[in-house]
């Protein structure tokens, strides 16, 4: 399929997913949050995991690497950490992100590196064609599950607020301008930021139908600073709540290794030490 | 003169710190010092060992017998005593251990450590240092060098606790017979003290290393605390993992945006990585990767040597993947290759594994003074950048090393691959593409080949044409391999001797020539299953005569000799 990124970060690639996936809106509102932020290309990092979110770094004309199954979040913060200049985005989607790489989600959080983490939660294993993952809904029935999935999924919102990220918000790719301005506000927020992003699988777990009608955008009542009013929100049970659920200053982990008032040392000096 | 000396006790007893301080003090005086040590994986309780051995020419190894065993315990008297020399000297605590026990021995001494610590000092815990004064009078070392050593090593620590020390230390120092001390030189000597893993640490901070990333686990744990304390001097930064995938993710991530990264690991770790290191093969990503092997497989015996890491550094994962593996011989070794590892790693563009083991790891050698201007530092190839369209990051070359950029940098933007890809770094899984990246990947090491040919790093070797017995060893095992050959020619058997540092690629050429004529070739090394031998066998196709022990101690001079003497 043509990919439909536009703009001064679009190159010639063109991506390898299914017809109607909710990946093609979110590059889109990628690309979209990139030009609000007038960011130039070669300041962009962009690294992705196993699975279709593995080929996003291929469409932008941008830096990225393309790494493990479930190994995001420690090459995003090594990158991070050598150069806290960069704007790294991290994409994985919810098996990668919080099957095999979950261990490092909680680490992630308390480090608080300024990276952006794009959450691509499908509920399913597209790539590998259709097994369940962490978050595909409790009867759904797969090749896995042929009576319906008998574990129950985990809520990715609660475990990020438990976790401590600094910035989480939760958006749909049916409303590409508005994730984009969450993938921004991600990007612009000096920390960790978990975006979550309801994508519908339209080959295995086809939910464009459902989110739609699920879904409700976060209001200027809800303070995004305000962590038990971001638990409330995320416990509704009648609407699923999209936009900025919360965020939090602190220190990043940059600026928590890279410590500069420290006594230069001198390696002759330092080796003389050893008499 | 050549002074083996074993401090033995339960660990918390202070016993490695009394070592060190002599260790010191005798290195200052001017002799070649040699310690090794072992210790129970829990914090308090078990045995622990500290050997120091001091000699007035080059001692390669830990030694054989004792001629001093500093016994903090009667079990240390039960389980040591056996190592002793004929003629070698029992000193042990009078309070712990009844005269008539001692007095077996027709050479012991005895004085009541514990209660004088525990009366006079009002501090139990500065026995170590009671009996460190005491060995220290004993064998000849002045007061003021052990002071010297003393403040040297716990004066940051606060004054009153330099100051019991320093009073345990004189304490000792005039409770000591001052009959018969054992001549020691008096020209001082300028050496640095260093462990392996120390001389990791300073050898990767002058090799430009400026991110370090590693998890907890014994025996590379103390080059985690040593980076801690230095490379923020330095500029560098630090990242505890989560677990060893993660450090070494993050340390290929901070290589990928430009800054020389390293982790370091044991067995278990090292199994982990395993993945992370495909990648860093793959996507040409250079890191270097310590591994201090201990004894395996599984959790295995996390205090012990053993050298049976070796397959899995030079074949360890899936898929075919490029990487070199070094192994030093010593701790002023450790010092150089690593140096080397960041050079190989930046030149070449993928893994460097170094492996060490718990006992050199661990063990202190007086090192000259290294000479820091004669270092040569090796940066990877950059790229040109101009105004094209998609930047050639996996460019086939001729010598498969493809021309880098760094994230930051304009027109150089391109995705680092863990899938095949083609030159543009895209994902790629046609015939052509995999046969043709594989063959430019693996070019590297042809190229690495011929540009290490003749590098003296490669071997250390003692060289005899016309001996029909050939050795060859690798890693830790070079002093006493070294000690087993300067006997065996003493006592006139023609024997030659190769330690190889460079273990992948092989260097074949160098060794081609060493065996030359040789008949036999004998290949002592500390695992069960004779891999380096193996690996000979593969590369080489040569017979091969292996001597392995596993019982998660260094070779000693006499074990090798033995068998050397066996098949000459």
């Amino acid at each position: 399929m043509q990919s439909n990124l536009v703009g001064e970060y679009r190159n010639d690639y063109n991506p390898n997913w299914c017809p109607g996936c909710g990946d093609y809106g979110v590059l889109r509102s990628v690309g979209m949050a990139f030009q609000e932020l007038g960011l130039r290309n070669e300041q962009i990092v962009m690294v992705s995991g196993i699975g279709c979110n593995g080929r996003f770094p291929h469409n932008f004309k941008t830096y990225g690497i393309h790494t493990l199954h479930g190994r995001v979040l420690p090459i995003a913060q090594g990158i991070h950490i050598a150069n806290p200049e960069l704007c790294v985005v991290g994409i994985a989607g919810d098996g990668d992100a919080f099957a095999i790489g979950g261990g490092h989600v909680p680490h992630t959080a308390r480090r608080n590196p300024d990276i952006t983490y794009i959450v691509l939660d499908n509920g399913i294993y597209g790539q590998t064609k259709g097994q369940p993952s962490p978050t595909t809904p409790l009867g759904y029935k797969t090749k896995v599950t042929p009576e319906g999935n008998q574990e129950d999924p985990i809520d990715i919102t609660r475990l990020a607020l438990a976790y401590g990220v600094s910035f989480l918000a939760r958006g749909f790719p049916g409303k590409p301008n508005h994730l984009a301005h969450l993938i921004a506000e991600g990007i612009r927020h000096r920390g960790f930021a978990l975006i979550h992003v309801l994508n519908p699988c339209p080959t295995f777990h086809d939910t464009w139908k459902e989110y739609p009608a699920k879904t409700v955008e976060i209001g200027p009542e809800h303070d995004p600073n305000d962590y038990d009013a971001a638990l409330g929100l995320i416990g509704r049970q009648d609407k699923i709540p999209i936009g900025i659920i919360y965020k939090q200053t602190r220190p990043t982990l940059a600026e928590r290794v890279r410590v500069t008032s420290l006594q230069k040392l001198e390696l002759k000096q330092v080796l003389s030490t050893f008499r | 003169m050549d002074l083996t000396i074993r401090f033995a006790g339960e660990s918390g007893d202070g016993v490695i710190l009394a070592g060190e301080v002599l260790t010191y003090a005798i290195s200052r005086i001017g002799l070649k010092i040699f310690t090794f040590r072992t210790y129970p994986s829990s914090v308090r309780g078990g045995p622990c060992l500290y050997q120091l051995r001091a000699s007035d020419w080059h001692a390669y190894s830990q030694g054989d017998q004792l001629d001093i065993l500093v016994a903090f315990d009667t079990e240390a008297i039960a389980s040591h005593s056996k190592d002793l020399k004929p003629d070698g000297e029992l000193i042990f605590d009078e309070d712990r251990t009844p005269k008539t026990y001692s007095s077996l021995r027709k050479r012991s001494l005895g004085a009541p450590f514990t209660s004088i610590a525990k009366n006079e000092l009002r501090l139990p815990k500065a026995r170590n240092m009671v009996v460190a004064g005491y060995v220290g009078a004993h064998i000849g070392v002045s007061k003021e060098i052990l002071e010297e050593v003393v403040r040297n090593k716990l004066g940051s620590r606060g004054e009153e606790l330099l100051n019991t020390n320093l009073l345990a230390i004189n304490t000792g120092f005039g409770l000591a017979p001052k009959a018969t001390p054992i001549a020691l030189p008096k020209t001082p000597s300028n050496k640095i003290i260093l462990s392996g893993n120390q001389a990791i640490v300073l050898g990767a901070i002058a090799a430009g290393c400026r991110f370090y990333a590693g998890y907890p686990i014994t025996p590379a744990s103390d080059i985690l605390d040593s980076m801690v304390s230095l490379l923020p001097g330095f500029g560098g930064a630090i990242l505890q993992g989560e677990d060893e995938i993660a450090s070494l993710g993050a340390a290929i991530g901070a290589s990928y945006a430009g800054i020389k990264s390293m982790t370091a690991t044991s067995g278990p770790g090292l199994s982990l990585m395993t993945e992370m290191m495909g990648l860093s093969s793959m996507a040409e990503i250079p890191v270097v990767i310590v591994d201090a092997q201990r004894g395996g497989p599984s959790t295995g015996l996390p205090t012990k040597t053993e050298q049976s890491d070796l397959n899995h550094a030079v074949y360890g994962g899936h898929g075919d993947a490029t990487r070199i593996v070094l192994a030093p011989g010593n701790v002023e070794d450790c010092f150089h290759q690593t140096i080397r590892a960041f050079n190989l790693a930046e030149r070449y563009q993928l893994p460097v594994i170094l492996l060490t083991d718990q006992s050199l790891a661990q063990l202190t050698e007086g090192v000259p003074m290294p000479d820091l201007e004669s270092i040569k530092i090796t940066e990877r190839e950059k790229a040109e950048l101009a105004e094209i369209d998609g930047f050639r990051r996996y460019a086939v070359t001729h010598d498969g090393i493809s021309p880098m950029t760094l994230p930051g940098e304009a027109f150089g933007e391109y995705v680092a691959e863990s899938v095949e890809h083609d030159e543009k770094g895209r994902p790629s899984f046609g015939p052509h593409a995999h046969s043709e990246m594989s063959a430019k990947r693996f070019r590297k090491l042809t190229t690495a080949t011929k540009e290490l040919a003749e590098d003296p790093l490669n071997v250390m070797e003692l060289p005899d044409p016309d001996a029909d017995l050939a050795v060859i060893g690798w890693g830790s095992t070079q002093g006493a391999i070294h000690e087993a050959i300067l006997r065996a020619r003493k006592n006139g058997t023609h024997v030659r001797w190769l330690q190889c540092k460079l273990l992948n690629p092989l260097p074949e050429a160098q060794l081609s020539k060493f065996l030359k004529g040789a008949k036999k070739v004998l290949v002592p090394e500390l695992n069960y299953t004779s891999q380096f031998a193996n690996l000979l066998r593969a590369r080489l196709g040569i017979d091969a005569i292996s001597l392995t022990k596993t019982e998660g101690l260094p070779f000693t001079p006499d074990e090798i000799l033995r068998k050397i003497e066996e098949v000459a």
